[in-house]
């Protein structure tokens, strides 16, 4: 035991002593919530528009207020021509134009059948069609707010509820995936490499010729970065509530639990990379390139799983990451139990023994 | 077998074979055994199959061929128990170098679960010198302190066999000097040390050697009896130009043997009553100058090529 706790000690150091290793396992988790969470988000906010309000009326006029007060558009301008308005949107940094024709109000209340063209730069589609849906919005909400005051109830409005993410933020999507990448990141190639280097550096030689059973090498070495990483999880955690304003539904002893497991999982696949290893650089390209791409391939957090091609979707099933994607959403956004998670947890839980069952059975008690 | 606890020899090696992939023979019928107690040179050069047979003997490999022994122990059956009796030292340098001296020592004192101070008395001399830095990292030290923290490192449980696998390589002469004095005291502590060196001025040092080349042992004895067992009268010549006086020599008939030795040149002779001033007289003729010839003892190194 008292053998256990200083290589344990040790580990702590090897970490704790080298600004690296602290600066990619504890800055890695911080960066990419708040890339993830700042910069590469698919919300469109202050997108810049022009307006042109032929009619210049009360129904304009409230329609543009609201556009206004919604912190998706910033009105750039009002023009007063079609030239005008498509110079506006030559210019490139114009998203969307909004025109109302000539006598909206009365059209609107009158023949009830009123017109509002919306035109929007398409170059990027994916951004348009948000920007239009957004619009659409703006626009049913007046419609309602119309209608209510004015008792005409001939419209059927379809009721669209945005179930678990209301708003349509991107944070429930990626907080999951963010912590899905960490984890399989840090405790993979943290793993790999700390035992291929103690291989590189020979003290992997003195360890073998000493009391010190190779199996407690391996745990020893699997302990400190499950302690890590689970500092990282409460990290992502806290920046996901506090920051980004995501809050933890479900049980959150829960989430712990199948993050631990998740954990474990990875530095198995760690502990496997390091018995197939011999140098640093290999032990690492592999965590990368063998880890990485495929967590963000095919968890799902980046591209839906559904849309992928059959033999992918197969392929998919063995990534541990997808089905803790899978858990984490539950908990976190849509605040479920146990009991809508089980069969995720059993196929988790299956990878990481079938992988520990390899790698004891591929650990070397000697040199080659 | 057994005497008093420990066996009769620490260390037995019965026809070693050690084949890396299909073709390279590394260590080839290697037999050798070592008293308890004394210190055993294995000396040879780089590649000579030094490494191999300390990886063999620590339990690190599996011999492909032969047996060997660890203080009575069966280095394939009972690897687990020759891991706690042994000290091992490997060539390179082998330990954490984040972590500092003080920490290393704890930390392979405790792996190998005993404590710094119970055994404090082994490695009390070799320490003292490594006391003013012991908040240094390992990391930070010259290669001489370095080899001696290993060395304290290796040393710290006790071991009944300590393995030092080329323990002066890279090491300044005067701290080579001073490793090999720290192996004499240990000596006294009934600790059989196996060392190797690729340097032939240390089998000196040793109380028995084996002398080995390419996976084959050519000799194992007292480095006494192998300097004695050298049939012929050496000789060391010198003259003005060093390049010509080994052309000449090599195509002299009387010669034996001839290979540049330092700065002489060592010389053994067919006959043994060869007249000298003939030689002199000789090489004098081929237009040599400030000849030297004369009678020099052998050396380990002189037995080495003679067994070549």
């Amino acid at each position: 035991m008292k053998q256990f706790v200083i290589f344990i000690r040790k580990e702590f150091a090897h970490v704790l002593r080298d600004r690296k290793t602290l600066l990619i396992l504890f800055g890695m988790p911080v960066v990419q919530i708040l890339i993830f969470g700042f910069a590469l988000t698919s919300e469109v906010k202050d997108a810049r528009i022009v307006i042109m309000d032929q009619a210049r009326d009360a129904a304009s006029r409230q329609i543009i207020s609201k556009i206004e007060a919604s912190r998706y558009f910033e009105v750039d301008k009002t023009v007063r021509s079609n030239q005008e308005m498509k110079e506006a949107l030559k210019q490139g940094d114009i998203r969307l134009a909004v025109i109302f024709p000539a006598n909206f109000n009365y059209d609107l209340v009158h023949q009830n059948d009123a017109r509002i063209q919306v035109i929007a730069d398409a170059t990027d589609p994916n951004n348009a069609t948000t920007l239009i849906s957004y619009i659409n919005a703006i626009i049913q909400d007046y419609e309602a707010d119309f209608n209510k005051t004015n008792n005409v109830p001939y419209r059927i409005l379809p009721e669209i509820r945005f179930l678990y993410n209301p708003e349509l933020k991107g944070a429930p999507n990626y907080v999951p995936g963010v912590m899905a990448l960490v984890l399989m990141l840090v405790c993979v190639m943290m793993t790999a490499v700390s035992i291929v280097k103690e291989k590189e550096t020979g003290t992997m030689e003195i360890l073998l010729v000493s009391p010190f059973s190779p199996l407690k090498i391996i745990v020893a070495k699997a302990v400190p970065y499950l302690i890590l990483s689970l500092v990282n999880v409460v990290t992502i955690l806290l920046l996901s509530v506090f920051v980004l304003d995501l809050p933890v539904n479900g049980n959150i002893f829960l989430l712990f639990a199948e993050s631990t497991l998740f954990i474990i999982t990875c530095l198995v696949i760690g502990i496997f990379i390091s018995v197939k290893t011999n140098t640093m650089q290999v032990a690492m390209l592999i965590s990368l390139m063998g880890m990485m791409l495929p967590t963000i391939l095919f968890s799902g957090f980046m591209f839906p799983i559904e849309n992928m091609p059959l033999p992918l979707q197969l392929i998919s099933n063995v990534i541990p990451a997808k089905w803790y994607y899978i858990i984490v959403k539950d908990i976190m956004i849509k605040g479920l139990g146990l009991g809508a998670i089980w069969k995720e947890t059993l196929i988790l839980a299956g990878i990481t023994i079938f992988m520990l069952v390899i790698s004891l059975k591929s650990f070397k008690i000697r040199l080659s | 077998m057994e005497q008093n606890g420990r066996a009769e020899n620490a260390v037995v090696v019965r026809n070693l074979v050690k084949v890396y992939g299909k073709e390279k023979t590394a260590v080839d019928h290697v037999s050798f055994s070592v008293k308890p107690g004394e210190i055993f040179g294995l000396i040879g050069p780089d590649g000579a199959g030094k490494t191999s047979i300390f990886r063999v003997l620590t339990t690190l490999l599996l011999p492909d061929g032969g047996s060997a022994t660890v203080d009575g122990l069966d280095v394939v059956k009972d690897y687990k128990q020759i891991r706690n009796r042994v000290g091992y030292m490997p060539g390179k340098f082998s330990l954490y170098q984040d972590l500092s001296v003080e920490e290393n020592l704890n930390f392979f004192a405790t792996v190998f679960d005993t404590t710094v101070e119970a055994n404090y008395h082994l490695i009390k001399e070799i320490y003292d010198q490594l006391e003013p830095f012991k908040k240094r990292r390992a990391g930070k030290l010259s290669g001489g302190m370095k080899q001696k923290l290993a060395l304290c490192c290796a040393l710290i449980h006790k071991p009944v066999v300590l393995f030092l696998d080329e323990p002066t390589t890279g090491v300044d002469p005067v701290s080579r000097k001073e490793f090999w004095e720290m192996l004499k005291q240990l000596k006294t502590q009934n600790i059989t040390i196996v060392v190797s060196t690729p340097y032939m001025d240390e089998a000196n040092m040793c109380d028995e050697i084996a002398l080995i080349q390419s996976g084959r042992l050519l000799s194992v004895d007292t480095p006494g009896n192998i300097v004695k067992s050298y049939p012929e009268q050496l000789y060391a010549v010198k003259a003005d130009n060093m390049h010509k006086l080994l052309k000449l020599l090599r195509s002299y008939d009387k010669v034996m043997n001839s290979y540049a030795f330092g700065e002489f040149a060592h010389v053994s002779f067919k006959d043994p009553q060869v007249n000298i001033s003939e030689v002199t007289d000789y090489l004098k003729q081929e237009g040599l100058a400030d000849i030297e010839l004369r009678t020099t003892a052998v050396t380990i190194e002189d037995s080495f090529i003679k067994l070549l």
